[in-house]
């Protein structure tokens, strides 16, 4: 027995030993502060009051997995392509106001045929190595995307391309087989060094894990399955930002994050509807964070398989359209955090018709369709029947989406109502790709669209995109709509494209092929010490390199 | 014993490969592929790239070519590249997360065995004392609470309100600059809470476990002849009693290999901790053959391995037990 005494013993002699470490570097952390702060030199004093911008301090953000792959026109994930927005430029981009404005390219020209743009290249960029971005490197972009050694998946914009033709070191001239409006906006994309990529093969290229960019900031450091830190690009052509880093914290579980949140070890972070609505009236959020809500570029459909009946039928589609209580879903799974939607586009855009058939919630008249084609309940089941069969259908929808699986259940409850028999199925998101969507395997689904920027719908309701792996797997086809989506591909005039997509969006609503539920919005929590933050249509972090910290304020400290 | 040891080390090498095309059929029966996933409904994605990576990964080929092309890799230990876009080694990728999942859990399971043998064998010795009653509660608790449950309140409890620890990660963001004292520190404060939990868990099997084992023991005849002797309860209990209730529970210790690799998914996702868990599942919903293959490869080993040392400890702990 005394052996074990001494064991006890033992260990308690370690545990406290291990205490005493933590506690005695934790205190001389906090004094190092303190001494820090109190031998500021006078001179510095000034900008301790100062209101103007100053440099310094770090913005601590989060990503939900790690990032894959930095050179993004390879990756295919939204954490690698968060990190690298700040790390590449495009030859455009939009500002704050959506407008496509010059990012490396300071002015270009189109043509009058339309086919031919012109691309004058900034002079004052250089690459995170020092070397000069030139109109080579705007080349070598273009070859880089259609080369079939390159593992992309976005060449289809670049594969449209006749020639491109270097006309001196500052100038690019690229040349369209046909017409096609959203030319311009495809060069957004990120331009590839040449002088380190050329000639190599870009699936061993170390720019996949130290990229070099001509972007505001630069890679500092990535400790795998941990964190990433970004440092400000002093050279960067627009100016160098004040933050000095960019921490990104690979987080997976949202629950977590929001606890990090609070804890003030992450400063910013995307909330749920729920977190934004029922987690953040306690004063120690409410101290040190701000809300900014602003439309998110989504919406949330349900969708029928029109090549099933009985979903071929208009007026069934209508039926279950008005049978669909959307305010219900907005307020009861969203919070309100959310705008009805009537159509593909943000309410906030200029592309947005509201001005098309909209299916209010309207339960009699869903039924009274429903009786004019024949659904009726005969045999007093409480449910329609028609021909002898009771209307039943399944809707299905991909795992790990919560939203959507609950929405399935507020519709589940509402067809009810009405005398339909819904089912629900969730399936795992990769089955739920390769055996229903592509196979055309559903009756109903709820699922959802990114918005994207250029107001161009051919991939998703062009009739043509209905085989194989297209992304019209509802298989909609209309031959006006057709018509329409193509003439609006070939025209550059922005008023004749806004009537042709808010003719689109009305001949789409009147065949009711989705039942477009909602925009969600948007729910940034980010803390308050950052100043010079300026909420626009394109969000929160369109001028990130305008943001700054007080000097009191400032919360990390990095050696210059 | 060395000629037993070295006969189970050759009988793995079948065993192995059985497991490999056992895992690799089942692993593509799955439905779904890596190209659809990384496709996924993105209007961008060109019609071209579908089959670039299709050919790229060669899954135009048969399954069992496939399998073959693997096995000839495997062969020579290299474990192919991983299908997501970054296509690193698997065999790093791997080592990356291995040994944080590795020593977690090793350093939890030492931690449940020093706390759950005693409590279990003290617990069978004074049953249905105050004691007995106590430990019985608590460790109901500790199997009935859901841990990502407990892990979030602790984490809100000891990391928002206290304010005592970290709430998640390994590392502090200053990690670099830290003093080599100040770097364990860190790194003892960050896995605190995580192992905390895991034993807190863990201790409700074993410490049962153990007393139902003791129990079974101490109703024994030798243990009765023992006392009649005169021997001494501390003795009786300690010496004779707890070797003979280790038995089944180093059934367990081999049992529970695969746990140390596979970890914990939500566990890991809670605490966000870079381990197996969460890579293993990454790469089976993103149907990243390679990756799953080795990860495979390397829990069935190390469980082989982990049975063979069981085996080996049966024969210390019970002299009885002999192989030959």
């Amino acid at each position: 027995m005394s052996k074990i005494v001494y064991l006890i013993i033992a260990v308690i002699v370690v545990i406290s030993i291990i205490v005493a470490i933590i506690f005695f570097n934790s205190d001389k952390e906090k004094t190092n502060y303190h001494y820090e702060a109190s031998n500021t030199k006078f001179d510095e004093l000034h900008s301790f009051i100062s209101r103007d911008p100053i440099s310094g301090d770090a913005l601590a953000t989060v990503t939900i997995s790690e990032p894959i792959n930095l050179i993004p026109a390879i990756s295919s994930d939204s954490a690698s392509h968060d990190v690298t927005s700040y790390i590449y430029n495009g030859l455009v981009k939009y500002n704050k106001d959506l407008e496509l404005v010059g990012d490396l390219a300071s002015s270009w020209e189109i043509s009058e045929d339309k086919k031919e743009i012109t691309f004058h290249l900034r002079k004052d960029v250089k690459w995170h190595d020092g070397e000069p971005f030139t109109a080579k490197d705007v080349e070598f972009t273009y070859k880089f995307m259609i080369d079939d050694k390159t593992p992309t998946s976005y060449d289809a914009d670049f594969r449209l391309i006749d020639s491109l033709e270097v006309i001196d070191n500052h100038t690019v001239k690229v040349k369209y087989k046909t017409l096609f409006s959203p030319a311009l906006n495809s060069w957004g994309i990120w331009m590839m060094p040449q002088h380190l990529l050329d000639g190599k093969l870009v699936t061993q290229s170390s720019l996949q894990r130290n990229p070099i960019g001509t972007g505001p900031y630069k890679l500092f450091s990535w400790s795998e399955g941990d964190s990433i830190q970004l440092i400000a690009n002093k050279d960067y052509y627009e100016s160098k930002p004040y933050l000095e880093r960019i921490i990104f914290r690979v987080i997976p579980d949202t629950a977590t994050s929001f606890l990090e949140l609070l804890n003030g070890s992450i400063d910013t972070m995307a909330l749920s509807a729920m977190q934004a609505t029922k987690q953040t009236n306690m004063n120690r959020y409410k101290e040190n964070y701000n809300t900014y809500s602003y439309l998110d570029t989504s919406y949330t459909y349900v969708g029928f398989n029109l090549r099933r009946a009985p979903f071929d039928n208009n007026t069934l589609r209508k039926a279950l359209s008005y049978a669909t209580p959307k305010q219900d879903i907005i307020a009861g799974i969203l919070f309100n955090r959310a705008e009805e939607a009537t159509g593909p586009y943000k309410t906030d855009t200029i592309w947005y018709n509201g001005n098309v058939e909209r299916y209010d919630y309207n339960p009699e008249k869903a039924i009274a369709l429903l009786k004019e084609i024949g659904y009726e309940d005969t045999d007093n089941d409480g449910f329609l029947d028609k021909n002898g069969e009771k209307f039943e259908f399944e809707i299905l929808t991909n795992q790990g989406n919560k939203v959507r699986s609950q929405i399935a259940e507020i519709l589940q409850k509402a067809y009810k109502d009405i005398g339909i028999d819904v089912t629900i199925r969730i399936v795992e998101w990769s089955t739920f790709l390769s055996e229903n969507i592509n196979k055309g395997r559903f009756s109903v689904i709820v699922m959802g669209w990114n918005i994207v920027q250029d107001p161009d719908l051919f991939d998703v309701w062009h009739s043509s995109r209905c085989d194989g792996n297209g992304l019209n797997f509802i298989c909609y086809k209309n031959d006006k709509v057709d018509e329409l989506l193509i003439k609006g591909r070939e025209t550059y005039n922005v008023v004749e494209r806004q009537a042709i997509y808010n003719r689109i969006q009305e001949l789409i609503a009147d065949d009711a092929p989705y039942i477009f539920l909602y925009t969600p919005y948007a729910n940034i929590a980010l803390s308050k010490r950052f100043k010079n933050i300026e909420p626009a249509p394109a969000g929160l972090k369109h001028n990130l390199i305008d943001w700054y910290v007080r000097k009191l304020e400032q919360k990390y400290y990095f050696k210059q | 014993m060395l000629k037993y040891i070295i006969k189970r080390l050759i009988s793995m090498f079948p065993i192995l490969i059985g497991i490999t095309i056992i895992s690799f059929f089942v692993m593509h029966l799955a439905p779904g592929d890596t190209v659809t996933i990384q496709q996924s409904l993105n209007p961008k994605y060109s019609e071209t790239a579908r089959e670039k990576f299709v050919k790229m990964y060669n899954l135009d080929q048969p399954i069992y070519k496939q399998y073959l092309i693997w096995l000839k890799k495997f062969a020579t230990l290299d474990f192919g590249n991983s299908f997501s876009s970054d296509g690193r080694k698997v065999i790093d990728k791997i080592g990356d997360r291995l040994p944080i999942t590795l020593g977690l859990n090793i350093i939890s399971m030492i931690l449940i065995f020093i706390i759950a043998l005693p409590l279990g064998v003290l617990s069978a010795y004074y049953r249905n004392s105050i004691f007995d009653k106590t430990v019985t509660i608590i460790v109901f608790v500790g199997f009935a609470i859901p841990m990502f449950w407990l892990a979030l309140m602790c984490m809100y409890f000891f990391g928002i309100v206290l304010g005592w620890l970290p709430i998640s990660g390994l590392t502090s963001y200053n990690f670099d600059s830290l003093s080599i004292t100040g770097q364990i520190a860190d790194v003892i404060k960050h896995i605190t809470l995580p192992i905390a939990i895991t034993v807190f868990g863990g201790i409700a099997s074993i410490s049962r476990f153990g007393r139902t084992s003791t129990l079974e023991v101490l109703g024994q005849d030798y243990i009765m002849s023992a006392r009649a002797r005169g021997i001494g309860e501390k003795t009786i209990l300690f010496r004779y009693a707890l070797k003979n209730a280790m038995l089944p529970i180093v059934t367990l210790l081999g049992l529970s290999i695969p746990g140390l690799i596979g970890s914990s998914v939500i566990f890991e996702s809670v605490f966000s901790i870079p381990g197996m868990g969460q890579l293993f599942y990454q790469s089976v919903m993103m149907r990243d053959y390679p990756t799953v293959m080795g990860i495979l490869v390397i829990g069935s080993l190390l469980t082989l391995i982990g049975n063979l040392i069981a085996d080996i400890a049966y024969a210390y702990i019970d002299p009885r037990i002999r192989y030959s």
